[in-house]
């Protein structure tokens, strides 16, 4: 069941929930107070990685007639892609780099290698997403409108297609994301302003076209008679791209653990609360430097959704302080390897397309806050674990 | 090749480099190759005296090389992966023939940028830059009787003009009254007396140095120029100098032949501060009467457009939504619905800034 509640499902007083909302503040306060040259030359030489991999891969797909430049053409672009969309665009676009002072690597300037136009991502995500995180009813991204994620979520006929629409999301995902903005579920239930739509959908079609004629028609057309391998190389690194950010960002909120919450806990939610409900709402992935700077740094979801425009290069140390505060405050940190939270989204997607609750994806509250853990406890705490807080 | 053939390769160009620019790419080979953001790459810093010093800058594309003897330019420069702007008076003339733009700049007590800028930037360093403008200008030709009363570093606008008189050969009858805090801290002192000697009988330069002489006021300046009254005159140094001037030159009924530039805004007032919000960025601060609404949206990571920074050229204009603030040369208030400087205005109360 959605919670409604976060500070009783997590078995907290209002005070000590406080007290925790001013802990998360300090912490985004050391890091803020701490942004310097080193932070700024990692997202400079990540924009400067970026471009040469896509020089690199559209020169190499100039012979991409010839096999192994197909591949390795292909390769690099589609790392491009995707470096250039989950580390740097999404986060520039959060925010996370303004500090700097840059127009040039500035959340109002970017504009980022996909069909998505910036402007309505950061209203879909920055806005939508990030304050009514996992509230069924306000957060789009539950579901995306189309997919059934959880119990809460009605049973319609419809949902009996769910495998398929799964498939076809993760293959076309950058589209879904263009689209994702006009809201389809106000669209479906007649309440979208039909001008506010219009401005949108023209908003799409300008960044569309351009994408498109660059990946489908300029570059294999300047390629010459090997128009079509060139076209099928830009439309794999497309599709790449598309599943690789397609599975990372199903594992933020759709795995075990991650939880949904009603429309009532929004009522008079302090900040406080509003940090518990992301930290709850949120789940991590555990991998290497290199899996994380791939994945957008979104293997540490629940830091990203506390501290949306903290550079991202900061979470390994948030998350540790983060952890340390689970810990002493008996709440659980979902984190798991990728393919484990993955495995889950996709048993729980399988599940749901047919009507009635999921049994193993129920809520499982926290224990209740017995102990506060002892500083000699703390220092000792031997990294993340399962979720459930040890046994009384 | 021409402007208009540039935009069109280049507008051809950035359908391939889309969403990018040509420029993105382009800077990764030489990082003066963007247009993007103007951008300029440190030659050389020579020292004119113990704190001051030119620095000499080659700009990248982009980057109009016309300028005005007279005018300013902005300088941003990268300290602890942080842009930081200033502007500085150009002290080059736009006749010598070269790529390059030079701007003198004394380091202040205290002075955070102008410090780094004279003792630690490195040749090589690449600075960003902001297009030079200004309104303390020469017009063409130039008035036939002149008057320079320059103090300080406020000298860097008017070497600019003296310099391109000479390679223009077009020296108008010039009396040059600069008044420095010593002997050793004249800058440009070299230069000057020389072109006082090669222009002799058209440039007349006099001296005032403060520890030998007292502080230059306008009575001895009607004394070391008589015929003031005659002349046109630019005037360009500390807030107090520039004040006493424009009283001298009303009292005469003569203000309009006063052409004055701060280098920096008088900013004496205080307001009582308060909590800003930028409605469109969604961003905040807390902040005392004395920081300026530009520096606070600036350390808060909002694109603030700016200028001159010192409340002249109005590029910062920006509307105020809610709440008071204060300007901070005058005291003077502006209310909700206005459009305010935010480089020269601080918050007085809570209020709300639309960017």
């Amino acid at each position: 069941m959605a919670i409604s509640d976060v500070a009783s499902f997590a078995h907290l007083s209002p005070e000590e929930v406080e007290e925790l909302g001013r802990e998360f503040d300090q912490i985004r306060r050391d890091i803020e107070s701490s942004r310097g040259a080193k932070d700024a030359a990692y997202i400079r030489n990540l924009i400067a990685i970026h471009r040469k991999l896509v020089v690199g891969g559209r020169v190499t797909l100039f012979a991409s007639s010839f096999p192994p430049a197909w591949i390795a053409g292909t390769a690099m672009l589609a790392a491009g892609k995707i470096l250039e969309n989950m580390e740097i665009g999404h986060n520039v676009m959060h925010g996370q780099w303004d500090w700097m002072n840059d127009p040039e690597i500035h959340s109002g300037t970017w504009e980022w290698d996909t069909t998505c136009p910036a402007e309505q991502w950061k209203h879909s995500h920055n806005y939508v997403h990030h304050t009514y995180t996992n509230v069924i009813g306000k957060d789009n991204d539950v579901g995306y409108g189309i997919l059934r994620v959880t119990s809460d979520q009605k049973w319609h006929p419809a949902n009996l297609g769910q495998p398929v629409y799964n498939a076809l999301l993760a293959l076309l995902f950058e589209w879904g994301v263009a689209l994702h903005d006009l809201d389809i579920e106000a669209i479906r239930k007649r309440e979208k302003d039909p001008v506010e739509m219009k401005r949108q959908l023209k908003g799409i079609w300008r960044k569309v076209r351009k994408q498109v004629a660059k990946d489908y028609l300029i570059f294999p057309a300047l390629t010459g008679p090997q128009f079509v391998s060139t076209l099928t190389a830009n439309a794999t690194a497309n599709v790449i791209r598309n599943l690789w950010s397609y599975a990372i960002i199903f594992c933020g909120h759709f795995p075990d653990g991650a939880e949904k919450f009603t429309e009532a806990e929004l009522e008079n939610e302090t900040q406080a609360e509003w940090y518990l409900r992301q930290l709850l709402g949120s789940a991590n992935f555990s991998g290497s430097r290199f899996m994380h700077i791939a994945s957008g740094s979104l293997g540490y979801q629940i830091e990203h959704h506390l501290f949306p425009d903290l550079p991202s290069n900061r979470y390994p140390e948030i998350a540790e302080r983060v952890k340390a505060l689970c810990e002493k405050y008996d709440l659980p940190y979902t984190i798991g390897p990728m393919y484990r939270q993955y495995g889950q989204v996709l048993r729980t997607l399988m599940r749901l397309s047919l009507p009635g609750k999921q049994r193993d994806a129920a809520p499982e509250p926290p224990e209740p806050h017995h102990k506060r853990a002892t500083p000699a406890e703390l220092r000792n705490y031997p990294g993340p674990k399962a979720p459930q807080a040890s046994a009384a | 090749m021409s402007p208009t053939a540039t935009d069109l390769v280049r507008r051809v160009a950035s359908r391939v480099t889309t969403p990018l620019l040509p420029d993105d790419y382009l800077k990764l080979i030489n990082p003066l190759w963007t247009a993007r953001e103007l951008r300029g790459k440190v030659v050389e810093v020579l020292p004119e005296t113990d704190d001051a010093a030119t620095i000499v800058i080659k700009p990248g594309w982009g980057f109009r090389a016309d300028y005005q003897p007279g005018q300013y330019v902005g300088i941003g420069v990268d300290r602890d992966g942080k842009w930081h702007w200033r502007s500085y008076s150009i002290s080059s003339t736009p006749d010598a023939g070269e790529n390059t733009v030079s701007i003198t700049v004394k380091a202040m007590p205290e002075g955070f940028i102008s410090d780094h800028l004279v003792r630690d930037l490195e040749p090589g360093t690449i600075v960003r830059l902001a297009l030079p403008q200004g309104e303390f200008v020469l017009p063409d030709p130039p008035p036939a009787k002149v008057l320079f009363w320059t103090g300080g570093s406020g000298i860097t606008p008017v070497m600019s003009m003296l310099r391109t008189f000479d390679r223009r050969d077009t020296m108008p009858d010039v009396v040059h009254v600069h008044s420095a805090p010593s002997r050793e801290q004249a800058i440009f002192r070299d230069e000057r007396l020389a072109l006082t000697e090669k222009y002799d009988g058209r440039l007349r330069s006099v001296e005032n140095f403060d520890d030998e002489h007292g502080i230059l006021d306008v009575t001895k300046l009607e004394d070391a120029c008589p015929d003031w009254r005659d002349r046109q005159a630019w005037v360009c140094g500390p807030a107090p100098m520039l004040e006493a001037a424009e009283k001298h030159w009303a009292a005469a009924g003569l203000i309009k032949h006063l052409h004055i530039e701060r280098f920096s805004a008088n900013l004496t007032a205080s307001a009582t501060g308060g909590h800003v919000t930028f409605a469109k960025s969604g961003k905040e601060a807390d902040l005392d009467g004395a920081t300026t609404l530009l520096e606070a949206g600036e350390a808060a990571g909002v694109q603030m457009p700016f200028g001159c920074r010192m409340g002249i050229c109005h590029t910062c204009v920006l509307p105020l939504k809610k709440g008071i603030v204060k300007d901070l040369r005058n005291g003077a208030e502006y209310q909700e619905n206005q459009n305010i400087q935010t480089c020269v205005t601080a918050a007085a109360g809570d209020c709300v800034i639309e960017i």
